[in-house]
């Protein structure tokens, strides 16, 4: 014999009520926690690094979290800047959740903590389902991997707070399109600002720095029309 | 995969709890933007489920297609895929999602005899 339960479990809402609570946590500190998610390769570590010189040459107290599946060479090159760096090998899980993100930070993260950058495993798709706590979720995409990224990933760029372009200094090198890419993200995320970076030129990096100030700040982040609060909360 | 590992946890601890130590079916809803790809779902499903209470068991993947609506106009559309998310008729970003990003494990399927019964949560025998 069998029977058929009614279980009406969303699969998401253990992760999304940890990562509430990480949100409060984290702003009962006065700390504010950045997420970057891309593809493998976009630049997040080469724009990072910049990001963590410029935030402690302005008296910013920043950290880094970097999660990759093997190897600790993002932590080391992001350990240059002199900020507080932490590495977490996922073991063969392709994306952080709030709740492992919150052990990990657990004893690690400095006190006085005002920006925590979160570089996310190399992934678009898994990373996406989970909010991690964030106040500032960015999605960046190289000027290499076509304009079309936003459509290939619709609920990545959909969920972004902020859009970043990245390697810009290449741009024209490899016919990148920004129009076209603004109109993809336009399609999947209206509203959304796109920033336009280079690591090897510098582009960009205040600018990102100043997004997730305000974000800190309280000021109003932009609410993707994907952003449902209920989507994975019982009906 | 971390979606399909995440619904066998779920399951299995359902049936932990229901005293029940075999799983024959999953069904699970689906939005058209939840980010799921159907057929990686269910290969990494059938994965995810070798050693534990739901080895062998059938998942049903019920997709849920996006529909929006637009705060200025009230248009109501189907999103598509990929997804249109401006308002097709007036252009402007005020959209919002009504259905698309489900994932949400419906029913399942206990195989066996459970040690007690459900009265509440039972919705039909087979
Ligand atoms: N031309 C150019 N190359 C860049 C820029 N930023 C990064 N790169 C190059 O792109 C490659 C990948 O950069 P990373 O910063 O390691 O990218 P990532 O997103 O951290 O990569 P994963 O952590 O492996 O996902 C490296 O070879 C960098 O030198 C840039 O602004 N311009
Ligand atoms: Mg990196
Ligand atoms: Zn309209």
């Amino acid at each position: 014999m069998c029977r058929v339960v009614d279980l009406q479990q969303s699969v998401l809402a253990k992760n999304d009520e940890y990562a509430q609570r990480l949100r409060a946590d984290m702003a009962a500190r006065g700390a504010t926690v950045v997420n970057l998610l891309s593809s493998p390769g976009s630049g997040k570590t080469a724009l990072l690094e910049l990001e963590l010189s410029t935030a402690r040459q302005r008296g910013l107290t920043v950290a880094a979290l970097t999660a990759d599946l093997a190897t600790e060479n993002d932590a080391v090159r992001l350990a240059r800047s002199g900020a507080p760096v932490k590495q977490v090998l996922t073991d063969g899980l392709c994306h952080l959740e709030a709740r492992m993100l919150a052990g990990h930070l657990d004893g690690w993260l400095p006190e006085a903590t005002r920006l925590l950058f979160v570089e996310n495993v190399g992934n678009l798709v898994c990373p996406a389902s989970y909010d991690l706590g964030e106040s500032l979720r960015v999605v960046l995409a190289s000027v290499t991997e076509g304009e079309d990224k936003p459509l290939k990933y619709p609920t990545a760029f959909g969920l972004a707070h902020l859009v970043v372009v990245t390697k810009t200094d290449i741009a024209r090198a490899v016919g990148f399109d920004e129009a076209a890419f603004r109109a993809n993200v336009a399609q999947v995320n209206p509203g959304v600002e796109v920033l336009l970076t280079s690591a090897r030129r510098g582009q960009g990096v205040g600018a990102l720095l100043d997004r997730a100030l305000a974000a800190g700040d309280g000021a109003e982040v932009h609410r993707p029309v994907m952003a449902v609060p209920s989507a994975h909360h019982h009906s | 995969m971390s979606i399909a590992m995440a619904v066998v946890e779920q399951v299995a601890a359902a049936a932990r709890d229901a005293g029940v130590d075999s799983v024959q079916q999953v069904r699970l809803e689906v939005g058209e933007l939840a980010g799921v790809v159907p057929d990686a779902l269910d290969f990494s499903f059938e994965l995810a489920c070798a050693g534990t209470a739901l080895e062998g068991a059938e998942l049903i993947a019920e997709p849920v297609p996006g529909r929006a609506r637009c705060e200025e106009c009230r248009a109501e559309w189907p999103t598509g895929m990929p997804p249109q998310l401006r308002c097709p008729r007036c252009a402007v970003s005020t959209g919002q999602l009504l259905s698309g990003r489900e994932l949400r494990i419906t029913s399942v399927r206990w195989a066996g005899e459970p040690e007690e019964p459900e009265p509440v949560r039972v919705r039909e025998e087979c």
